[in-house]
């Protein structure tokens, strides 16, 4: 099995009294594009300037390729970080700026030259070599810092919300353009994220971090589709939680009856028991309308956003869900209206069953 | 929409000056209190300058334009000595507490240490701490050192309040810079030493010459720490005014302060060009 790029072994930070990281562990594999993914103050950045060396860890291990940066300054580690204001040196060219850690490694003039040519080149801006950064728009010095970075063929890139600062536009574009980037290098990025479309978008693998700790690790789909707990389900994309109690467990299948009232057939990756208070999770889009339906309930509301048709539906009297429906026939959508009765279907595998 | 049509036809809130009387008296007199406060300020400054012009001994009466007090004042020599030792005084205090000052603020500013906050808070004392003050402690110190006062204890004694001043302008210069390029300079190999060098000076020039400025302007006017600090041989260029006065007020003594004024104000300016530059 080949070594895991980045390993964490244990992993604790504190700041006074504060812990900002509280134990975790992590592998990330060589070449994979990870993302740390958290509100803000979940620990994320300090994860990362850890392995940057930017942080000592009160406790545990970094680990880079195999080898314990303990001891190794943030100078003299392989990796290199895109800050998340650039951080460019502003007294100096962006040639300057992108030789940097080429002349502080004392790779030779001559050489300094063509590979900061062939960086520039990489991130298309090979005309703003003799530029000061303060000159260039924000997307262009976002660019810049990942060559100043990349120049260097760190073993890891650290980028911490490298496209914050952008426009929705311009950071949906650089999205694909860093993924396209990173495939093309064959780096390993260690991305941190608070956006959590930005890390389904371009991530090999995710981990959902809050207060400290790791909540989940996986692929886009796995956290998307089987998020372990709550708070995974309700911070990755929007979800309809319901509570309730466990009537009926045949295998991983479980019925819930929510508020009493009605049955909701889910699936359960842990094994529950009957009289089990849980909750269960379904996304809006998984919902079909019409028909007799698993139940029904009474359209509250149609929220036209032009993509999608949402309602939102009645379900007991305590509890109401949120539907989504793909804008593919406007007609037969417009005729669903509010006060309706409905029935609503869904697959038992896409109700999910959380315990925590 | 309908929101929309029912704010056109709200009434339109007009917005005018509002003049009155009483208001229109209140910018008369401010203007006049102004110029008076002005003329107070810079009216015993132009009375200087004009005089050190006058072709006469006597203040009291205008006698046509001349420069005889600038040509006399050039051919004295112990003014020539003075002037000298003003300018070894202080541009020795100058650079020796330009560097320490700026180290200091480097210390205090971007590193945490034992006994930070209360060597922060006595950084200030020198300057609210008055002059006779300081002067008789220094003095004092001096005796039970003994040393002798000459050249040695005015340059020791100018840069003990110079250095306060240095670390303000260039504390506050430091403060602007993003620690984060410092960061950015470690995580592309740089050490300590080369991420200062190469980073952090180059953006903090422009206060540390700021300081440096300010330092030699309030080293060049100093008059009370020097008096008390001065030995035979080390009479700085204020105490020789201050000692010419004292034999009454010849017209030189205006066109040696006119010239220190305007030495004085050129410094300033430039030290405030260099603190604004680059921000």
């Amino acid at each position: 099995m080949p070594q895991p790029a980045v390993q964490l072994i244990n992993v604790t930070k504190q700041f006074g009294q504060v812990v900002a990281v509280d134990n975790i562990s992590l592998d990330i594999e060589d070449g994979e594009f990870f993302s740390l993914l958290g509100p803000s103050g979940c620990g994320k950045t300090t994860t990362l300037r850890m392995i940057a060396g930017l942080e000592v860890t009160t406790m545990g291990q970094i680990l880079i390729h195999g080898k314990p940066m303990h001891q190794t300054p943030s100078f003299k580690r392989p990796v290199n970080t895109v800050f998340q204001n650039y951080a460019l040196f502003p007294h100096m060219t962006i040639e300057k700026n992108v030789a940097f850690g080429l002349e502080m490694r004392g790779v030779p003039k001559e050489e300094i030259g063509a590979q900061v040519r062939e960086a520039l080149e990489m991130v298309q801006l090979p005309q703003m070599a003799k530029r000061r950064p303060r000159q260039l728009s924000g997307g262009q010095q976002q660019r810049i810092a990942l060559a100043r970075a990349l120049v260097n063929r760190p073993e890891v890139l650290l980028l911490d919300e490298p496209l914050g600062a952008l426009d929705l536009k311009l950071r949906k574009a650089m999205q694909l353009e860093l993924k396209a980037l990173q495939s093309q290098v064959g780096i390993t990025f260690v991305y941190v994220t608070h956006d959590q479309e930005e890390a389904l978008t371009m991530s090999d693998r995710i981990a959902v971090m809050d207060q400290g700790l790791i909540l989940q690790v996986g692929a886009p789909r796995e956290i998307y589709e089987r998020p372990s707990c709550r708070f995974v389900a309700d911070f990755i994309g929007e979800t309809n939680f319901m509570d309730g109690r466990v009537t009926g467990v045949d295998g991983s299948n479980v019925t819930v009856e929510v508020d009493g009232e009605v049955a909701i057939l889910a699936t359960s990756e842990t094994p529950v028991s009957v009289g089990q208070e849980v909750t269960v999770a379904i996304r809006p889009e998984k919902f079909v309308l019409g028909g007799v339906g698993r139940v029904r309930g009474r359209i509250r509301e149609v929220i036209y956003i032009g993509t999608d048709w949402r309602y939102i539906i009645q379900l007991t009297s305590r509890s109401e869900v949120v539907a989504r429906q793909q804008n593919l026939d406007p007609v037969h959508s417009a005729s669903l209206r509010p006060g309706e009765e409905i029935g609503l279907s869904w697959e038992p595998y896409q109700a999910m069953v959380l315990t925590e | 929409m309908i929101t929309g049509t029912k704010r056109e036809k709200a009434p339109r809130i007009i917005s005018r000056a509002v003049t009155t009387p009483m208001i229109r008296i209140g910018g008369w007199s401010l203007s006049v209190y102004a110029l008076l406060f002005y003329l107070f300020l810079y009216g015993p400054i132009i009375i200087l300058i004009v005089y050190s012009f006058n072709d006469s001994r006597f203040p009291t009466q205008w006698a046509g334009f001349s420069l005889r007090w600038y040509e006399r004042l050039f051919n004295n020599r112990a003014m020539g000595a003075a002037l000298r030792n003003s300018l070894i005084v202080t541009t020795s205090s100058t650079l020796i507490s330009t560097v320490i000052g700026t180290m200091i603020s480097v210390a205090m500013e971007r590193y945490r240490f034992k006994g930070k906050t209360p060597l922060d808070a006595m950084l200030f004392l020198p300057i609210i701490i008055p002059d006779i003050a300081m002067a008789i402690m220094l003095v004092a110190f001096f005796g039970l050192a003994h040393m002798r006062l000459g050249f040695v204890t005015i340059i020791i004694s100018h840069v003990a309040f110079n250095i306060s001043f240095v670390a303000i302008v260039v504390r506050a210069r430091l403060a602007a810079i993003d620690p984060r390029l410092e960061e950015a300079a470690a995580d592309l190999y740089a050490n300590e030493w080369q991420a200062f060098w190469r980073i952090t000076f180059p953006l903090l020039l422009p206060g540390i010459l700021g300081g440096a400025l300010l330092a030699f302007t309030l080293s060049l006017d100093d008059y009370v720490i020097t008096f008390f600090t001065s030995g035979p041989g080390s009479t700085t260029l204020p105490l020789r005014i201050y000692g010419m006065v004292k034999t009454g007020i010849t017209p030189e003594v205006n066109a040696i302060s006119s010239l220190m004024l305007l030495a004085s104000l050129g410094l300033v300016v430039l030290s405030l060009w260099l603190q604004g530059k680059g921000e």
